[in-house]
């Protein structure tokens, strides 16, 4: 009972969040520059949240994630601008194009572990940057531009939601849990009859589809997608992984978080871009140093804990 | 020109690139020989040398060869102190947060140098006229010697110093086992941070020779070679310091004889290609022997 | 000629490089036998379980369980075919709790598909309370239900050792393998793990093969003890022979080599 109960008060704060956001447009108090700011938080949180899947709960160390992320915004705008596809079936189909190529990154991984993995899933995505930047049907080099811009808030903010109630339910059932014990001991998942394969080629599957939607939500948001490292390439890859560690390996909302957070500071940061690109690296360094899981560490924040952090209460109460 | 001579002339081009790569590999060879890091910022350490030796030219006024050891002994320090401040509070942490830790020097390398030094690229200073010189039906350019010439004679002396020498000897025995190397009396961090210093020397050579080479220099330049160097030192075996020469040399001449029969965007791509193949099918590399994790 | 052996052992070998780490064993368990495999210090008794569960390459010789070929499956078939082992060198996941511990071994027997976990259908939530209460079972059977919420590695080594044949049991298996289950055990400890062991198998009908070096363990509870030593297998028989079997007291007492 009590657990329905939070459900329901979940998905009303859910409800409220995009009623005042939509109430607050129509004021004029948020300006259409901010909801495009929240928008790209939710395409970040499905980013991050993705990848967290493969590289926090499955333990596998992809920083190929841009790549997934190119298909679907390529893919996706092909469809919508060349083939005149509404939106959601485009959304739809870079999310499982770019769930495919998940299936072959994945297959590496039955071979290689941890930094050799890091540096495959790298080459991969980088790779298919070179194939975009080859193809001219989408603008090759000179990158796709007179994408219709099909992604509102509402779209987004949706997608998020469904992504992060998808992985949580996957983490939390069977599979997930036989990912988890991948990433905890390969060979003793395998002898309790865990097809460690099989799971690893799952969750780069999984997490590709959902990268992929992503990338079909952000090319029809900035309606441009240029093939440089930064916008689909290694750099973008990078991004992803900072949020990721960030938020903490193996915590979705450690990973909404730091997705929200960290798309939105730089905002504000404009003008010291520079800096921030000094200043995110040494984070990184010293989250590594000092608290090498990322700051949510494998724990989540729920509306619990939080309630009782207003209450005053004494021992922070984290839920597994 | 028929293909054959354009595909000898590549070969040539390919040998000159490939040395580059080579020097860049072997710091990162002897480095995870060491410590099983892959030293994402070595890429920017070369980046750092360019950089270096570009200064020690244009400010300090110096001639070629010693604006060149100008450059390595401060890329050697940079890169005793990446080790010290960054690796080594990581030493006994999984290797992920290692490799993030490094991923995130990488970054601060390149963002720092780009607001140190500007972000445009810049024109290398020509301490050397340019000479093309006939050999047969293909050409050689004297960089391209400048090239062959100072990466065989780094890695002649490199070769020395790791077989012959007590320095050597202790870092092989380090690379083997670390407990046991310490056991021995061999102090295992001035093995690391000499194992640094040297990687980062070779890295700021190539930093400068690529310079003159291409004749420009940027704050991202160390990107694409680093990861290229390091899919050499992969596909020579990782952790063998001839592995990391012949990989680079191989991965050179592979780049620019796509580039001859085709699009020269495409190189790029050849390098993960080459990697993943690698990794798939030998993932110990050309050079490298079998291992198996014990139960 | 038709047999009543669940496993069958055929002249089984091993080869790590130069080093033959099991040479030419052969053996085999009847159903619900319970079976000790002892012998000297790297006599390759570890081996032996790796290759029956497919953890390191059989380079000669078969391995069949209830006439299924075993012989160089990937470890997870052979789990599924209902053997289940614990570790030497203890194998929990250490970071997650000793109730997820459990509830991932139990893997193999879950039906709800992918789809009704993502949405989180009725059948997976009737599922997952079925799994939490056969988890907790597990554990009241190895005497630690008030650790279900522990994370696994904060254990003392004894409970990490219970906890991983209790996570064995969530397979439900046939054949259960324990690896030195009582090293690192208390007196009092190895005497709950002996009448465990003995439970298991009466009320569980398991049949049980378990390496040790503590001999009055082995010879309290085995009904059939296999000696190995330099990867042969030199003795077959019930305890009282086996003690009085002059090329076993050989190999303890470092006498002959081969
Ligand atoms: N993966 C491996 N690679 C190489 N050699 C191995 C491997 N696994 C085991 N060995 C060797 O095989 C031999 C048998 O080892 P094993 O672990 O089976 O011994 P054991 O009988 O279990 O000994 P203990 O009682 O000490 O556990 C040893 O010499 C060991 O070093
Ligand atoms: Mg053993």
């Amino acid at each position: 009972m009590a657990n329905k109960l939070s459900g329901l008060l979940k998905v009303a704060l859910l409800v409220l969040v995009y009623a005042a956001v939509q109430f607050l447009e129509g004021r004029g108090i948020l300006l259409p520059y901010h909801v495009q700011i929240l928008s790209l938080c939710c395409i970040n949180i499905i980013l991050v949240v993705s990848l967290n899947l493969i590289n926090g709960f499955t333990g596998q160390f992809s920083i190929g994630h841009a790549g997934f992320f190119a298909i679907g915004a390529y893919l996706s705008a092909y469809l919508t601008v060349k083939l005149q596809l509404p939106f959601i079936p485009a959304i739809i189909c870079g999310g499982i194009l770019a769930g495919l190529t998940g299936l072959a990154v994945g297959l590496p991984a039955l071979r290689l572990r941890g930094d050799y993995l890091a540096i495959a899933t790298l080459g991969f995505g980088e790779i298919i940057r070179v194939i975009i930047l080859n193809t001219d049907a989408v603008g090759g080099a000179r990158g796709f531009s007179g994408i219709p811009k099909y992604t509102t808030f509402g779209l987004a903010y949706l997608t998020a939601i469904i992504t992060v109630v998808v992985i949580r339910n996957f983490v939390a059932s069977d599979y997930g849990r036989a990912c988890l014990a991948v990433r905890e001991d390969e060979i003793a998942a395998e002898s309790l009859g865990v097809n460690s394969t099989y799971f690893k080629v799952l969750a780069f599957a999984l997490g590709a589809f959902f990268a992929g939607a992503a990338g079909a939500l952000f090319s029809h948001y900035l309606q441009y997608m240029a093939p440089t490292p930064s916008q689909i390439g290694f750099v973008k890859s990078i991004d992803i992984l900072i949020m990721l560690v960030l938020g903490g390996l193996g915590s979705i909302t450690g990973s909404v978080v730091a997705a929200i957070v960290l798309t939105v500071i730089p905002e504000f940061l404009r003008g010291f871009a520079e800096y921030r690109m000094i200043l995110y690296p040494i984070l990184l360094m010293a989250v590594m140093i000092y608290r090498p899981s990322g700051l949510m560490a494998g724990r989540e924040l729920t509306l619990k804990g939080l309630t009782e952090l207003f209450k005053g209460a004494k021992t922070r109460a984290y839920h597994s | 020109m028929s293909w054959q001579i354009a595909a000898l002339q590549q070969l040539i081009n390919g040998l000159a690139v490939g040395s580059v790569y080579a020097l860049i590999a072997l710091g990162y060879t002897m480095v995870y020989g060491i410590i099983k890091l892959i030293n994402f910022a070595h890429g920017d350490i070369y980046m750092l040398g360019a950089y270096f030796g570009f200064y020690a030219i244009t400010m300090l006024k110096l001639p070629l060869l010693p604006a060149m050891l100008v450059s390595m002994v401060a890329a050697a320090i940079v890169g005793v102190l990446l080790e010290r401040i960054a690796y080594r509070p990581l030493r006994s942490s999984p290797r992920i947060s290692v490799l993030i830790t490094a991923i995130g020097a990488s970054l601060l390398f390149q963002s720092t140098a780009q607001l140190v030094f500007g972000a445009s690229f810049r024109p290398f200073p020509q301490a050397m006229p340019f000479r093309r010189i006939q050999l047969g039906p293909v050409f050689i350019t004297n960089r391209q010697l400048l090239i062959f010439g100072v990466a065989v004679l780094l890695m002649v002396i490199l070769h020395v110093l790791v077989t012959y020498t007590k320095f050597g000897k202790a870092m092989r025995a380090v690379a083997r086992d670390k407990e046991a190397a310490l056991l021995m009396g061999i102090n295992v961090d001035r093995i690391i941070s000499a194992t640094f210093a040297l990687g980062s020397a070779l890295a700021a050579t190539a930093g400068i020779l690529v310079g003159m080479y291409y004749n420009r220099i940027d704050p991202y330049m160390g990107m694409m070679p680093g990861l290229k160097a390091f899919v050499a030192a992969v596909l020579g075996g990782i952790g063998i310091v001839p592995g990391a020469v012949v990989g680079g040399l191989l991965m050179g001449v592979a780049e620019n004889l796509v580039v001859t029969l085709g699009s020269s965007t495409l190189r790029d791509a050849v390098a993960f290609a080459v990697l993943i193949v690698v990794l798939l099918f030998r993932p110990n590399g050309l050079l490298g022997k079998k291992g198996m994790e014990k139960v | 000629m038709p047999t009543t052996a669940e496993l069958m052992v055929n002249d089984l070998s091993v080869q790590f490089g130069g080093l033959k780490a099991v040479n030419e064993v052969s053996f085999s368990l009847e159903p619900q036998t319970l079976a000790g495999l002892i012998g000297p210090n790297g006599a390759g008794k570890t081996t032996i379980f790796n290759a029956l569960t497919g953890l390191c390459p059989v380079t000669g010789g078969e391995i069949s369980f209830n006439d299924n070929k075993l012989t160089n499956q990937p470890p997870h078939t052979i789990a599924r075919c209902g053997i289940a082992r614990t570790f030497q060198n203890i194998r929990l996941f250490n970071n997650l709790s000793v109730l997820d511990n459990l509830r991932i071994a139990y893997h193999k027997n879950r039906r709800y598909s992918l789809l009704c976990g993502l949405f989180r259908s009725p059948r997976f939530h009737r599922e997952e309370a079925e799994i939490t209460a056969r988890a907790k079972e597990a554990l009241d059977l190895v005497g630690l239900a008030d650790k279900a919420e522990h994370l696994a590695g904060s254990l003392p080594y004894g409970e990490q050792r219970r906890v991983e044949i209790a996570r064995a049991l969530m397979l439900n298996p046939q054949l259960l393998l324990l690896d030195e289950p009582a090293a690192g055990m208390n007196p009092h400890e190895t005497q709950t793990l002996l009448e465990l062991i003995r439970q298991l198998r009466d009320n569980l009908k398991l049949t049980i093969l378990l390496i040790e070096h503590d001999m009055k363990l082995v010879m309290n509870l085995c009904e059939r003890i296999f000696v190995l030593d330099y990867g042969h297998l030199i003795a077959t028989g019930d305890p009282r022979s086996i003690q009085s079997d002059r090329r076993v007291v050989e190999a303890y007492l470092g006498g002959s080599r081969p």
